[in-house]
């Protein structure tokens, strides 16, 4: 009896982490990002382009490390698109978010279909090209799981314990002063930007070659608005984004479990609900309903250099 | 920066900065075209002819940009107001689930003249009320429209899931859908295809966007209140119930895809029967530049991507309907975030000649 207990905890708590992982490493990017001032609605399209070239690079070169690098490179490109819209050229972060959201849909279909001819699949990876658990079989500690549980730390030293951060910090509340000490906005925020992408990258490229064995079209479904939840709900702090996102994951593994099972007296538990509620509880929070939730002072204001 | 640069004339700020824009969207879809190995100019032909090529043809694009006009002046009618709609997704959803409910309920009572616009008032009363969400949240609660609008698409698609699995699918059947409406709730077709009446309850929208905007004082208070809020609360409008109203009628008109698609095409509830169109409309809102003649031209351009590009799929294999997201995603970038791209050039360019 204990050890059942024990055995489904350990696999409720290795399921959470599965899930939580690309959400861990996106929110972690976008933390970057949103600090310095630009928003990343874009997250979820970074994520796509990502899980797409990792999956096509694995399969194309037999390395799943090789999947790995493309996939951050494919991350980063769109990063860098979103950084030349936003940073140099002042367009809205948000319209250029949903525009790369957009792009990275339609994109990954339309390549993979002229590559692979599967209707915009890859094709399945064999364990070679893929990232397979370390240490538990059962539990899919992958690599990446690792990294994603080390880069909270990372983020919280580099944002609140290093000279870099203390810029990051005060680029995204009042770039002004940081243009008045005579450091370039624009280029703490592209470096921003790209920390996000290389996070992002790698949230993808675990999703599609350690989670899954290959790219199905939309394979994200909305992971990278989950990591932005979180990230709200954290207010923005490493660890307190960390933990929104293992709630999250706790939620979408219960919501997994319980698919289909009757609970006495109140009958089938609504699997949507629990798909649901991280949005609705990232909005009671951003409503000011649970704590409040205040964004960086700077976040979506394009910078325009004085004369 | 060089002093020879000047404002630009209004007629390139508003006729030939975004034909540029469009065109460079353009030359990077021809480019992913060629990339993957399909003459460019033979797509082009094929997309062209699939789009109206034919009375057939022509029938599906209208169809299509019915859908299009419809989110297209969803997401402008916010912009006005200075509010991101991101929304018309989940509002066109709800929409549908408004829509559907009213023919559930009454199909076998009411007269078709009475049923379809009962139906038509009940998808945009929902279209709004989940738009009014958001609304409210923003104008009393602080919580960024971005955000909620795209939070709230995501709970329209668990909700319906939900209830399309549960409460509303038809007894006896496996997929998740409604029975069918009673023949009195279907709308008439025109040009015996899918293209329906929606199409005229689409301009008649148009009109009364560009009426109520440009020709009433509620109207001219919306788009203070985008130009300039505190301009808007020095003339005595209530910022609060401004949002709710713009947000509001965005909704409502999203949700009036339903009544294309579902009283026109579909004849019951499905899944996802909204995919992509209220996205779509962001692209169709800044193509258009906000304007309803705009809107009605940019979505006759994607309701004949999406025909031409169906048909296009069919003659080459390499190429997939997908073609019509990524341009899309490519018409958001270069018309709405990287909008200034050009201008520098174009204002050295003009104020060498003059």
């Amino acid at each position: 009896m204990m050890d059942e207990v024990l055995s489904i905890a350990f696999l409720m708590s290795a399921a959470t982490l599965r899930v939580a992982t690309p959400l861990i490493l996106c929110a972690m990017g976008g933390l970057f990002s949103e600090r310095s001032g630009i928003i990343d609605v874009g997250l979820e399209g970074k994520m796509l382009m990502a899980a797409f070239f990792a999956a096509a690079t694995a399969s194309a070169t037999g390395s799943a490390w090789a999947g790995v690098g493309a996939g951050v490179i494919a991350a980063e490109a769109l990063a860098l698109l979103h950084g030349f819209a936003c940073i140099t050229h002042r367009g809205n972060q948000v319209v250029s978010g949903v525009a790369l959201n957009i792009l990275a849909a339609g994109l990954t279909v339309v390549l993979g279909n002229a590559w692979f001819k599967q209707g915009g699949l890859t094709p399945p990876l064999t364990a070679n090209e893929r990232l397979m658990p370390l240490a538990f079989p059962n539990a899919g500690d992958s690599i990446l799981v690792y990294v994603a549980l080390l880069s909270v730390p990372f983020t919280w030293w580099l944002v609140g314990r290093t000279r870099f951060g203390l810029r990051l910090r005060a680029v995204g509340e009042l770039p002004l002063a940081v243009d008045a000490a005579g450091i370039s906005v624009a280029g703490l925020r592209y470096r921003a930007v790209l920390l996000c992408g290389l996070l992002a990258g790698l949230a993808g490229a675990y999703i599609a070659i350690a989670q899954n064995a290959g790219f199905t079209r939309d394979m994200t479904a909305g992971q990278g608005f989950i990591a932005l939840a979180a990230l709200i709900f954290g207010k923005w702090r490493p660890f307190s984004a960390f933990g929104a996102c293992l709630m999250f994951g706790l939620l979408d593994a219960i919501a997994i479990r319980l698919q289909g099972l009757k609970v006495p007296g109140i009958g089938e538990v609504p699997v949507q609900l629990f798909q649901a509620l991280p949005y609705l509880l990232t909005m009671f929070l951003l409503a000011g309903f649970i704590g409040r939730a205040v964004a960086p002072k700077a976040i979506g204001v394009p910078y325009t250099k004085e004369h | 920066m060089s002093t020879t640069r000047r404002p630009l004339p209004v007629w390139a700020d508003i006729v030939l900065l975004p034909l540029i824009n469009i065109a460079l969207a353009f030359i990077v879809v021809g480019i992913i075209v060629a990339i993957i190995g399909v003459n460019p100019v033979e797509a082009l032909r094929l997309l062209v002819a699939g789009a109206v090529g034919s009375p057939d043809a022509i029938a599906y694009t209208l169809y299509y940009a019915t859908n299009f006009i419809f989110t297209g002046l969803a997401v402008s009618v916010a912009f006005h107001a200075g509010l991101f709609n991101i929304g018309g997704e989940g509002q066109a959803y709800i929409g549908g689930l408004g829509c559907g409910l009213a023919i559930l309920a009454f199909d076998r009572f009411l007269p078709a003249w009475l049923l379809i616009p009962v139906a038509i008032v009940a998808a945009a009363l929902f279209g709004a009320a989940w738009a009014a969400v958001p609304a409210w949240l923003q104008a009393w609660h602080g919580s960024h429209i971005v955000i909620t609008t795209i939070m709230f698409n995501f709970v329209a698609s668990a909700l319906m899931v939900y209830l399309l699995v549960n409460v509303l699918i038809a007894p006896g059947s496996m997929t998740p859908q409604s029975r069918p409406f009673a023949a009195s709730a279907a709308l008439p077709v025109l040009m015996g295809s899918t293209l329906n009446l929606s199409i005229a309850l689409a301009l008649a929208c148009c009109i009364g966007v560009w009426v109520f905007l440009w020709h009433t004082s509620w109207g001219y208070a919306l788009r203070t209140m985008g130009h300039s809020p505190s301009a808007a609360i020095y003339a005595g409008t209530n910022l609060k119930r401004m949002t709710m109203l713009a947000m509001c009628l965005s909704g409502a008109l999203a949700g009036l895809v339903a009544v294309n698609e579902l009283l026109g095409v579909q004849h019951r509830v499905l899944l996802d029967f909204q995919a992509g169109y209220g996205f779509a409309g962001i692209a169709v809102a800044l193509m258009g530049r906000n304007h309803p003649l705009g809107v009605v031209l940019a979505a006759l351009l994607f309701g004949a991507l999406q025909q031409g590009g169906a048909e296009l799929s069919f003659d080459l294999p390499g190429i997939n309907r997908e073609m019509v997201v990524v341009i899309q995603g490519l018409v958001i970038l270069f018309s709405g975030a990287l909008e200034h791209l050009p201008r520098p050039w174009l204002q050295t360019l003009l104020s060498r000649r003059a």
